[in-house]
């Protein structure tokens, strides 16, 4: 009884917007035009890149150096993180969004088009950074000074050597006090056997050296395989909504040209579309009279669904048909959580900031969800946890919505054994989002987990400790390399759901914040999963079913146990609030009964007081929800179900 | 002497004020008024006269209560006279049935302010002499040798705030009194009022036990009259106890250990032939404080003084609904506006129907007897108790638990449930609005 959550615009904002936009003084429309004459840039002459690195490296502030020495901003103090538009990429200092930048070089008395694609920083958005990738054939690999190489440096590098671009390994941050080039260099040697010469050590913050990446970027990195005399052919790579114009593609041209009002089509859906406004992200958009092989920029050509604009579909003339790009697998939703409206009066505005949300987000699968505690809502799936942290952070700030957000689960799987399910399913392999869809033992041969391999870089000197932790969350060492005398990368396979709630903080916090962390997706694994159900009084709450593999099924419903202990008030009679498996139960918490509670005393004048304080009560028990003879308050549950504050 | 002799001239002279059976020694007779209906609840009510001031603070005491910078006696009594006179006329009662001086510290005030406020009762409304009249005593030596005149003025019961018989727990609660002190205080008051003398003790105060509250309470019972009040000591914000809870100098007892000493008292009091008629009220040879018993029965009250309440329909300029009235708290400014219009009421909020009714039913399930059908009639008199509380799941698991009783006699909450009032009391008000609403 799952449905998708529709997404739609309204038809009456889009010709609103086209009727201004048609209207619009020509004078002004003129100022934009042609200011750049794009013919004049062959394709030899346009370098296509991105710079990836691990968090607070200094990514975005080499972006915005870049961005001022090519003219493309102005230079000030405030150019901070000009790439990173959303409140929550400057609060958290990492790129959610790519975003992508054409900059004017001139080198050698030759004018160069740069086309910087910004890409995220984490794993979790790795969707986007192979997305980014995709139309480079270049990147920078920025490593801090001081920090050296961390979990996100490796994850990244190996996206970029895989996709076999050049790589520019670029040493940042050389103007702190403890910043130690020559380590580093020895690092990005050991790791990544890249050569030490080929490393540019720079000051992002300063601007020294900038002008040296800058060189690299047309020296190294080669331009795009394309050539104007082809067909027109275009990769979309990413897209924008906006409400007044529709969908705004941001395409890579892998051949040919495109001019406003030519008829394109979308290879995918085979819908034929004008284009309305093209152009270049400088990195705002401006618009050009045409775009030419090998260059990168926007496309407006009346899309009013996102969905019209598929990432990795391949555009085309309408009169010249061409064989499809090889586009993107869809990003696979690997951590799902509830989310509800914290009083359901909201739901509404809610739904309508997550179909905003998701329009420019579309690796976040919506499905619609209701439970007894929390009421209407939906689950929702995301990359990773950052990932979804992000988009819980972004729902609020951006559109001022409360939620609650249930624990994160992921989804596991079920071979099914009986022939009857199976034709049920249609499949013999079932994918279990909602732990209350959990099969039965006995209808299923196998239950599988999703794995991760995760990548762990620290000094040494705690390598003790975080082995320990991953032990202690089933991880299976699978390789310890020193990358320098002091620091040592390990790497573990994970069952996903060991390290979706807390195992970040707690590595952090054991490795007083020096060690690092990222995964990658490693498939399923066979495990011993077992469904718990939290009982009170010896009534189940469904809303607290909960899958755990079987060696932690006593931790995980003693701490269920003692959570829901804590935000259950004392009743008129004792309550047990139990875990168990089957008929069995595993863990056990009492609440006891009140004794006494009368307030000592109540004359003339304690009756106002009073009678506030009792109201309230009995404004508070309408709202509670009754499993048996129990009275629980909903933010007991949502103290059980919500992710722990950090 | 003066009030006395006016009493006689009042009561040869109108008769037909008369409302109390002569019998009953000043109780009011149930009959009478509970049959008679609404009307008759309105032409009666009881008085509190609220003394604002404290010689000092107790650690404990969030209460409205000031320590005077100046002896502003006269200005007082004259002002709680006024307000007196202004809030009978304005509520027309022709009966005050019962009068409570509290406080703030009442005994601090002067014998001839609580006569000077009975005059001007007397003046506007039927006291009769055998009307219960009581004061509030902090026993200390100056309150105890005033005793004999507050009599004299009027006042024939006293409450005696003892609190506890321990000297180190008088100095933490920062009371000003010994336990002697205290003992000779009662000692007194019995002599003056016999069988009309009430004790206050506090249990649950800091560091205390079950164990020793017992033998606290056994030494209480060797001395005390025949009426005890029993408070929990609660700890309110912003108080200096707070404050060393908080700041962890001083620890208070478990909830547990609390609920064991208030069962502890109500079996030994019951052992020495006092019956609880209220949560917190324990009474023997029918010694019940009448004043107290009216609110919980849900009667008219009027409240003189700063941050007095009342509950009253304005009959006076034509109101036909009561009200929850309050008054201004800080008296220097209650002062001024009962100089400049006779009265310091600050707020005034009709009670709804239903808003009434919650109140008659939140006093009035304190009491052991809880509300009888008559009651209840008086203020409902189209949706009785069963039709209201008979039909619902979560009452008639309480009346399975036993911890509440609906019957012929009427609803009230089982001597185990009576500990439990708080929890069953909102149940109890869910299922009043739903049904009251529906009938709207």
């Amino acid at each position: 009884h799952f449905h998708s959550v529709g997404i739609a615009i309204l038809p009456e904002l889009t010709s609103l917007y086209f009727d201004c936009h048609s209207n619009l003084p020509a004078f002004l429309l003129f100022a934009f035009k042609d200011t750049i004459d794009l013919s004049k840039f062959p394709v030899d002459r346009i370098r296509n890149f991105c710079i990836i690195a691990h968090i607070d490296h200094g990514k975005s502030t080499l972006a915005d150096r870049l961005l001022e020495m090519t003219g493309a901003i102005a230079t000030t103090d405030k150019n901070k993180q000009v790439l990173d538009k959303l409140q929550v990429e400057r609060e958290r200092g990492i790129t959610v969004k790519a975003q992508t930048a054409t900059l004017i070089y001139s080198h050698q008395g030759q004018q160069y088009l740069l086309n910087l694609i910004d890409t995220p920083g984490h794993v979790d958005f790795s969707y986007e950074v192979s997305r980014s990738i995709s139309a480079c054939q270049g990147v920078l690999l920025i490593v801090d000074a001081n920090q050296g190489i961390q979990a996100q440096t490796v994850a990244n590098f190996y996206l970029a050597f895989e996709a076999q671009l050049a790589i520019i390994p670029v040493i940042n941050k050389i103007d702190l006090k403890n910043a130690d080039p020559e380590r580093v260099e020895t690092q990005i040697e050991k790791v990544f056997d890249i050569p030490r010469e080929e490393c540019i050590r720079i000051s992002a913050k300063l601007g020294t050296n900038v002008d040296k990446v800058l060189q690299a970027v047309v020296d190294r990195i080669p331009a795009p395989m394309a050539s104007t005399d082809d067909p027109f052919k275009a990769l979309v790579f990413d897209s924008n909504f906006d409400h007044y114009r529709g969908v705004v593609a941001n395409i890579a041209v892998f051949g040919g040209r495109v001019k406003k009002g030519d008829r394109i089509v979308s290879a995918y859906l085979g819908k034929t579309y004008e284009v309305n406004e093209l152009g270049l992200l400088r990195p705002h958009e401006h618009p050009t009279q045409k775009l030419f092989a090998g260059q990168v920029g926007y496309i407006i050509a009346g899309m009013k669904d996102v969905k019209e604009a598929q990432i990795g579909d391949t555009l085309y003339l309408q009169e010249q048909p061409v064989e499809a790009l090889p586009g993107f697998k869809p990003a696979k939703a690997m951590v799902f959580a509830g989310m509800y409206p914290m009083d359901q009066s909201e739901y509404q505005g809610l739904r309508s900031a997550i179909e905003r949300l998701t329009l420019n987000d579309s690796s976040v699968t919506v499905q619609r969800d209701s439970s007894m505690a929390l009421g209407a809502g939906w689950r929702l799936g995301f990359l990773g946890l950052l990932h979804m942290e992000v988009f819980n952070q972004r729902l609020e700030q951006e559109y001022n919505a409360s939620v609650i957000v249930t624990a994160p689960t992921v989804p596991y799987k079920a071979v099914l054994s009986s022939p009857k399910l199976i034709k049920e399913h249609g499949s013999e392999e079932i994918t279990i989002v909602n732990p209350a869809q959990f099969p039965d033992r006995s209808v299923v041969s196998e239950y599988l987990e999703p794995m991760v391999l995760g990548t762990i870089l620290s000094p040494d000197t705690y390598t003790g400790k975080i082995m320990t932790l991953c032990l202690n969350r089933r991880g299976i060492q699978k390789n310890m390399v020193y990358i320098d005398d002091q620091r040592v990368m390990m790497k573990y396979l994970f069952p996903l759901n060991e390290i979706v709630v807390d195992f970040y903080d707690l590595l952090k916090s054991l490795s007083s914040g020096y060690a690092s962390f990222d995964y990658e997706n490693a498939g399923y694994q066979a495990a011993d999963l077992i469904k718990m159900n939290i009982l009170l009084n010896g009534q189940p709450v469904e809303e607290l079913i909960t899958i755990v593999h079987r060696g932690r099924a006593y931790s995980t419903g003693k701490a269920m146990c003692e959570r829901l202990k804590d935000s259950i008030p004392r009743q008129m009679f004792e309550v047990a609030v139990q875990a168990s498996i089957g008929s069995k139960v595993i863990a056990r918490e009492t609440i006891k009964a009140y004794r006494k509670n009368v307030l000592a005393k109540c004359y003339g004048g304690d009756i106002t007081r009073k009678m506030k304080l009792l109201k309230k009560q009995a404004e508070g028990k309408k709202k509670m929800r009754r499993i048996g003879n129990v009275e629980v308050p909903k933010d007991a549950f949502i103290n059980v179900l919500k992710r722990k504050d950090k | 002497m003066i009030k006395h002799a006016l009493h006689a001239a009042r009561r040869a002279f109108s008769p037909g004020l008369r409302c109390f059976s002569e019998a009953s020694g000043g109780e009011i007779s149930e009959d009478v008024f509970e049959r008679a209906g609404s009307p008759r609840l309105t032409k009666q009510a009881s008085l509190y006269v609220h003394w604002p001031y404290c010689l000092r603070r107790c650690s404990y005491c969030n209460f409205n209560k000031y320590i005077p910078r100046e002896n502003n006696d006269p200005m007082m009594t004259e002002c709680l006279q006024r307000e007196t006179e202004t809030l009978l006329q304005l509520s027309q009662v022709s009966c005050i049935t019962s009068v409570f001086f509290g406080g703030g510290t009442p005994s601090l005030a002067h014998p001839s302010t609580i006569a000077a406020v009975l005059e001007s009762v007397s003046r506007r409304a039927y006291l009769s002499d055998k009307a219960e009249v009581t004061l509030e005593v902090n026993p200390t030596p100056v309150g105890k040798s005033k005793l004999e005149d507050y009599c004299r003025a009027g006042v024939n019961r006293f409450s005696i705030g003892v609190q506890s018989l321990q000297d180190g727990d008088l100095k933490i609660l920062g009371r000003d009194h010994s336990p002697h002190q205290a003992l000779q205080t009662v000692e007194e008051a019995r002599r003056l009022c016999p069988g009309r003398v009430s004790v206050d003790v506090m249990f649950g105060r800091p560091k205390q036990s079950a164990e020793s509250w017992e033998n606290e309470l056994s030494e209480l019972l060797r001395v005390c009259d025949d009426h005890v009040s029993l408070y929990q000591l609660t700890l309110e914000r912003g108080t200096q106890l707070f404050k060393q809870v908080l700041g962890g100098e001083v620890t208070m007892p478990a909830e547990d250990v609390t609920a064991e000493m208030y069962q502890c008292a109500r079996r030994t009091l019951h052992q020495h032939g006092f019956l609880q008629y209220e949560v917190s009220n324990f009474a023997r040879h029918k010694a019940v404080s009448h004043h107290n018993t009216s609110y919980w029965k849900g009667r008219q009250y009027i409240g003189v003084g700063p941050g007095a309440h009342g509950r009253f329909v304005p009959r006076g300029e034509g109101g036909v609904v009561r009200e929850a009235r309050t008054q201004t708290l800080e008296p220097d400014v209650w002062i001024r506006e009962v100089q400049q219009r006779g009265h310091g009421t600050r707020r005034r909020i009709q009670l709804s129907h239903l808003e009434l009714l919650e109140e008659v039913l939140v006093m009035g399930m304190r009491m052991s007897k809880g509300i009888n059908h008559k009651h209840w009639e008086l203020f409902s008199p189209q949706l009785g108790l069963h039709e209201v509380f008979g039909t619902s799941n979560d009452i008639q698991e309480l009346l399975q638990s036993g911890q509440l009783i609906l019957d012929d006699r009427g609803l009230r909450c089982s001597w185990d449930g009576l500990a439990l009032l708080d929890s069953i009391l909102p149940a109890l008000l869910v299922m009043l609005e739903r049904q009251i609403s529906q009938r709207d």
